[in-house]
């Protein structure tokens, strides 16, 4: 059940992703919904799901896009253990360790995603901080608002439940 | 319980799936550069992914504008109000459908003044990752597109073909940063290499020391890499920083909103036989500006 529901985030993420390009990508500002979504998964069910989550997600990203397929799969892919491995052992529920945590996550993201690719010779990025420092803070801006509702949603739907209980 | 053993084995779990992927990038760098069948393939479904997700979307919101909130606007309105609100509701249309008519009233324009064998195409989706700028088409192989092909809109060059499946195709823009483009400055025609940075701006390289170029000059298409015809707008210079008298930075702002595609035109002559005419085709950004 879990592994379908990490499934079914990974592609309602990549749908948005795709779907929703001219909200999410303006200018230099480009949010990673789906990197979000695996940090969310990672934060919520461990290292391992995370670390699942990323791999599939990452994958299927560099299938989709033009670069060398496996270093965003991998990029993902520890940067969805860690923060699993993160969430395990200390307290990641209140807002701003979690802001932190989101933060964190896509920064270390895209120094793995963008150090492979100079080491490998494949591309440069000439003064990156600009792009990373933007996404960091567009994908925990996003990360905090899914977090908020996902968790606001059982007290919406238990509260409607009692008030329909308490007509009849 | 086998699941509860690979949870217990974390460790060695995430060391195999990290070699694994190592594996698999260190097989593509050795190759040489081509479309793997597996990309071809998962591009293919997933683009059928996006038509649906983009005719879903068009769905909802259509369902939303056409009932929901003339519904609201019903409960809320008197009479005269509604009037009003259907008048504007109309004029709204009219709106849109006068933008859209423009906008392909440039294509058409564009087509004509090329002389180039061209079709239209629609974007349906953008990329899966902010990390790469492409943009996906309604069109593919099945309507003639290849890869290679120039994508232009009427305000300048979009990108190339970068991988066509039958119903769809996947358009490298050239704001990527893997993405190039021979350029010449329409004034001075100084020449040099117009490179995508992965941002809303493009730089300018290979340019002569002592070239004639300066802020504002329009810079367009040189033809010399066999995929853009020649004299296309590329966009304007923005800024030039000069170093030991060498050019350091050149950057320069496209002419294309690349945010806000929705109708492109593909350049169907093979990209070897592709040869415009100097400047014969400029479709500035004044056009979109109309």
């Amino acid at each position: 059940m879990r592994a379908a529901g990490v499934l079914i985030a990974v592609a309602l993420a990549l749908a948005l992703q795709t779907t929703l390009h001219r909200f999410v990508v303006a200018g230099t500002t480009a949010i990673d919904l789906v990197l979000v979504a695996v940090v969310y998964i990672a934060l919520t069910s461990g290292p391992v799901s995370g670390m699942l989550a990323g791999s599939v997600a990452g994958l299927i990203q560099d299938l989709l896009s033009t670069g060398v397929l496996g270093i965003g799969g991998l990029a993902k892919t520890i940067v969805g253990f860690v923060v699993g491995a993160i969430g395990q052992q200390f307290i990641v529920t209140a807002p701003l360790p979690r802001l932190v945590t989101f933060l964190g996550a896509t920064a270390a993201y895209q120094v793995l995603f963008m150090g492979m690719y100079v080491v490998l010779g494949q591309r440069s990025f000439p003064s990156p901080w600009a792009a990373i420092a933007s996404q960091a803070l567009g994908n925990a801006i996003v990360g905090m608002i899914a977090f908020s509702i996902i968790e606001a949603l059982p007290g919406v739907m238990e509260r409607r439940r009692a008030g329909r209980r308490t007509r009849h | 319980m086998a699941l509860l053993d690979i949870r217990q084995r974390s460790g060695w779990l995430f060391t195999a799936v990290v070699v694994g992927h190592i594996l698999l990038i260190t097989t593509q760098v050795n190759t040489h550069r081509g479309v793997p069948v597996l990309e071809s393939l998962t591009f293919g479904v997933f683009a059928e992914v996006q038509r649906a997700g983009a005719s879903a979307i068009g769905s909802i919101r259509d369902v939303w504008e056409n009932y929901f909130a003339l519904q609201q606007i019903r409960r809320e309105n008197h009479d005269m109000r509604e009037e009003v609100a259907q008048l504007r509701l109309g004029l709204q249309q009219e709106r849109a459908l006068a933008q859209q008519s423009r906008t392909l009233q440039q294509l058409l324009d564009m087509r004509s003044s090329t002389k180039l064998s061209t079709t239209a195409a629609a974007v349906i989706a953008g990329g899966a990752s902010p990390d790469f700028r492409t943009i996906t088409l309604d069109k593919g192989s099945r309507d003639g597109l290849q890869p290679d092909m120039a994508v232009m809109a009427p305000a300048g060059v979009v990108g190339r073909i970068i991988l066509p499946t039958p119903r769809a195709s996947k358009v490298q823009l050239l704001i990527d940063r893997d993405a190039a483009a021979g350029a010449i400055s329409e004034r001075s025609r100084a020449q040099g290499v117009v490179i995508g940075t992965g941002t809303s701006l493009l730089r300018l390289d290979h340019v002569s020391g002592t070239a004639d170029i300066k802020v504002g000059d329009r810079i367009v298409t040189s033809g010399i890499e066999g995929i853009y015809p020649k004299g296309f707008e590329i966009g304007k210079i923005e800024s030039i920083e000069r170093r030991a008298g060498d050019f350091s930075a050149v950057s320069v702002r496209p002419s294309v909103e690349f945010s806000s595609l929705e109708a492109v035109l593909v350049v169907l002559t093979r990209p070897s036989s592709v040869s415009g005419k100097p400047n014969d085709a400029s479709v500035g950004s004044d056009d979109e500006g109309r």
